[in-house]
């Protein structure tokens, strides 16, 4: 495997944290003199929008957001043709763990507005959107701010620096709903109904918004753009590993002595990331399980450790890349509890379109309360794991999945711990007789 | 702060307004377009959702945005704030409440003027995010002012445990800092200026960490920064029975 990683001991600079907490990196003035925007000067003026897509592909760049697509592959199902063609960006991020496009849009906005114009000539596509949720007021802010600069310096509007191509940007801002994250139902939710997801296929790039051609990317993703046509493809995809290129940002969180968004190269070992970076659990505990990508990933334990941090070696260990957000729980905290709050999570999104995961959700819900409170038997476990496989594969999207997955995995990896959890709290409340506490999201207003 | 708090549509506990929360009638037709001649809407409410309806290919869009704005005139999707937006934007009252039924900062019923939402998902119950939530009910001990509510993953892990206060981000919250905190919203200051998320730094670790092999046990050079504030350490997702289950699975 030709890496660049741990293997020589070279180490590559962040490219897209490259001096992200400079003062004022926000404002045009300070983006421009640090080389901003001329990528954008460089492909309006000497490159095709067949050019900038041999350079995506070259870099072998794969979507940050969660699927781990192929930017590349997903620009060329564009249609080509006189037609309204539209970019998403693709802000609604509301994975469990992931905070790094906050990070991104809030000390960098520019440079994603530098690579949605870029992508957006890729596709051909003269409107386009940043669907940030809407929790992210102040980071919706600085991009409307910023938006404001870049079209009165005519980089967005009608003939972008004096070329023939224009664009129209817009931040749209949500309301706060997990499921406006897929993509589908993120375009539903775009075109102002509920964020229900879709049937697929037709898939985006054929029908998406307002049935036109629809390309759909993460904040992350947007933003490496302008640094492959400043680096070049070709010299991108040397960073990384042979088929997941690049860095990535990830965030580290729960119980970790650092939490915080960190660069790193694809291929980095996990240990590295999770002791070396994020300072490992607190002194005198071990590491119990985490997530590798979101909490919609299947968990890994204290023992995966090593597995390198990329796209196939996490897939290779039976969990996925994801968003990139690692969520560390040591061994002071009881796996019952974990999954709980997982799939109470899920619960509460799921949009209730699909039965599988409408229902499946909340079956796991009232049965992890059952194993809490002394009512279930080893067998429940079995019941448990078989509502998690058929919701697998079952709904038109994968929010079901996303708590299966997981939850499917702790079980099966905990078992021991659920069947004493089982025992424990049997003995405890014989009789059964002990209420599950309310959903603590229906703790709601102080006077309620 | 009496007078300030006149201007919030306020209902009495358990009130609706009246038809509200019946059940529907199907006898009647269907809710049409608010005629616009019957239909007062505030001049400046207006002009932010046409301003909102311009920028969309399809004026349905502007949904979400006018609603929102609709929420900060009247404190809520209140039926008349739906009637309004239905108005300016030629939807069915019906179709608007759909909408914001589904969104969570959309409200459809009466709630207090500042909100408080404190994540309670996974990465912030590690640190201790329920005993936050369970405080700052305490602390607000019932005033109809606070939205106090529990939310899903609001994405500032690395400050776990937060809340977002009014849209401002802040942690993490110490629990002794909570009665400062509800003291400043209640008085409508800043919320713990020391404790917002706006001037935190990244670390830039790619850079920083050593070359070659790497060792661990917390070997980090100097200037790797490392996002600050140790965090309250480490209050695990309180569940009855926690210590049993350990010891039962050792």
């Amino acid at each position: 495997m030709s890496t660049t990683t741990a293997s020589n001991g070279e180490r590559a600079q962040p490219i897209l944290f490259r001096g992200i907490d400079e003062e004022g990196l926000h404002t045009l003035e300070v983006y421009r003199r640090r080389g901003g925007y001329d990528s954008l000067k460089r492909v309006l003026d000497a490159m095709s929008p067949a050019d900038v897509l041999a350079e995506l592909q070259a870099s072998g760049l794969r979507g940050r957001g969660g699927a781990g697509f192929q930017m590349g592959k997903k620009v060329s199902f564009m249609p080509a043709g006189q037609m309204d063609k539209y970019l998403i960006c693709n802000a609604d991020e509301s994975e469990p763990g992931t905070f790094k496009d906050r990070e991104l849009m809030q000390k960098s906005p520019h440079m994603l507005i530098e690579g949605m114009i870029i992508a957006a000539y890729a596709a051909g596509a003269n409107r386009a959107f940043i669907y940030i949720r809407g929790e992210y007021q102040a980071q919706a802010d600085i991009l409307d701010a910023a938006l404001v600069e870049a079209q009165a310096e005519g980089l967005v509007g009608e003939r972008i620096l004096d070329s023939d191509f224009e664009l129209t940007l817009v931040v749209h801002r949500g309301a706060g709903a997990y499921i406006c994250g897929e993509e589908t139902g993120l375009l539903d939710s775009l075109e102002g109904k509920r964020g229900n997801p879709r049937l697929k296929p037709p898939f985006p790039a054929n029908q998406g918004l307002y049935q036109g051609p629809t390309l759909i990317n993460n904040v992350e993703t947007l933003a490496t753009v302008p640094h492959i046509i400043r680096m070049g493809g070709a010299e991108y995809a040397k960073v990384g590993t042979e088929t997941s290129t690049g860095t990535k940002l990830v965030s580290v969180s729960g119980n970790v002595q650092r939490p915080g968004n960190y660069e790193v190269e694809l291929g980095t070992p996990s240990r590295e990331i999770i002791y070396g970076l994020a300072g490992g659990p607190p002194e005198g505990r071990t590491v119990k399980l985490w997530f590798p990508g979101g909490s919609s990933a299947p968990v890994l334990t204290g023992d995966d450790l090593d597995v390198p941090y990329d796209f196939d070696a996490l897939a290779k260990a039976g969990s996925m890349l994801g968003s990139g957000a690692i969520i560390v729980v040591d061994d002071s905290v009881p796996v019952v509890a974990v999954a709980l709050k997982l799939a109470k999570f899920y619960k509460h999104e799921s949009c209730g379109k699909c039965t599988p995961c409408r229902e499946g959700t909340r079956w796991t819900v009232s049965m992890l309360e059952r194993v809490d409170n002394g009512l279930a038997t080893p067998m429940d476990l079995d019941i448990m794991a078989s509502v998690q496989e058929q919701i697998i594969g079952n709904c038109l999207c994968v929010l079901g999945d996303a708590m299966a997955m997981p939850i499917g995995s702790m079980v099966a990896k905990f078992r021991d711990e659920f069947e004493a959890h089982i025992e424990a709290a049997r003995t405890r409340n014989p009789f059964g007789d002990e209420q599950p506490s309310p959903d603590p999201v229906l703790v709601q207003g102080a006077a309620a | 702060m009496s007078s300030r708090r006149s201007e919030v549509p306020r209902f009495g506990h358990g009130s609706r307004v009246p038809g509200w929360d019946d059940a529907a009638d199907l006898r009647k037709d269907p809710a049409v377009v608010p005629d616009a001649a019957t239909t007062p809407v505030p001049a400046d409410l207006r002009a932010e959702i046409e301003s909102h309806m311009a920028k969309y290919p399809d004026h349905r869009s502007a949904s979400i945005p006018a609603l929102a704005a609709a929420q900060r005139h009247h404190g809520w999707c209140s039926p008349e704030a739906i009637e309004q937006v239905a108005c300016v934007m030629a939807l069915t009252p019906g179709y608007l409440f759909s909408v914001a039924s589904f969104y969570d900062m959309l409200e459809t019923h009466p709630v207090g003027r500042h909100s408080i939402f404190v994540c309670t998902n996974i990465s912030c119950s590690l640190c201790g995010a329920d005993d936050l939530l369970a405080a700052i009910v305490d602390a607000a001990d019932g005033d109809p002012d606070l939205n106090i509510r529990s939310f899903e993953c609001l994405g500032a892990c690395d400050i776990a445990p937060m809340a977002s206060v009014d849209g401002v981000y802040v942690g993490p919250v110490a629990l002794d800092e909570v009665g400062t905190l509800v003291a400043q919203i209640k008085a409508g200051e800043a919320p713990l200026p020391a404790r917002q998320l706006g001037g935190r730094a990244v670390a830039e670790p790619l850079a920083a960490i050593p070359k070659g092999p790497t060792t661990y046990g917390g070997q980090m050079p100097e200037e790797a920064p490392g996002p600050p504030a140790p965090v309250e350490q480490q209050s695990p997702i309180p569940l009855q029975d926690a210590d049993q289950s350990e010891e039962g699975a050792t």
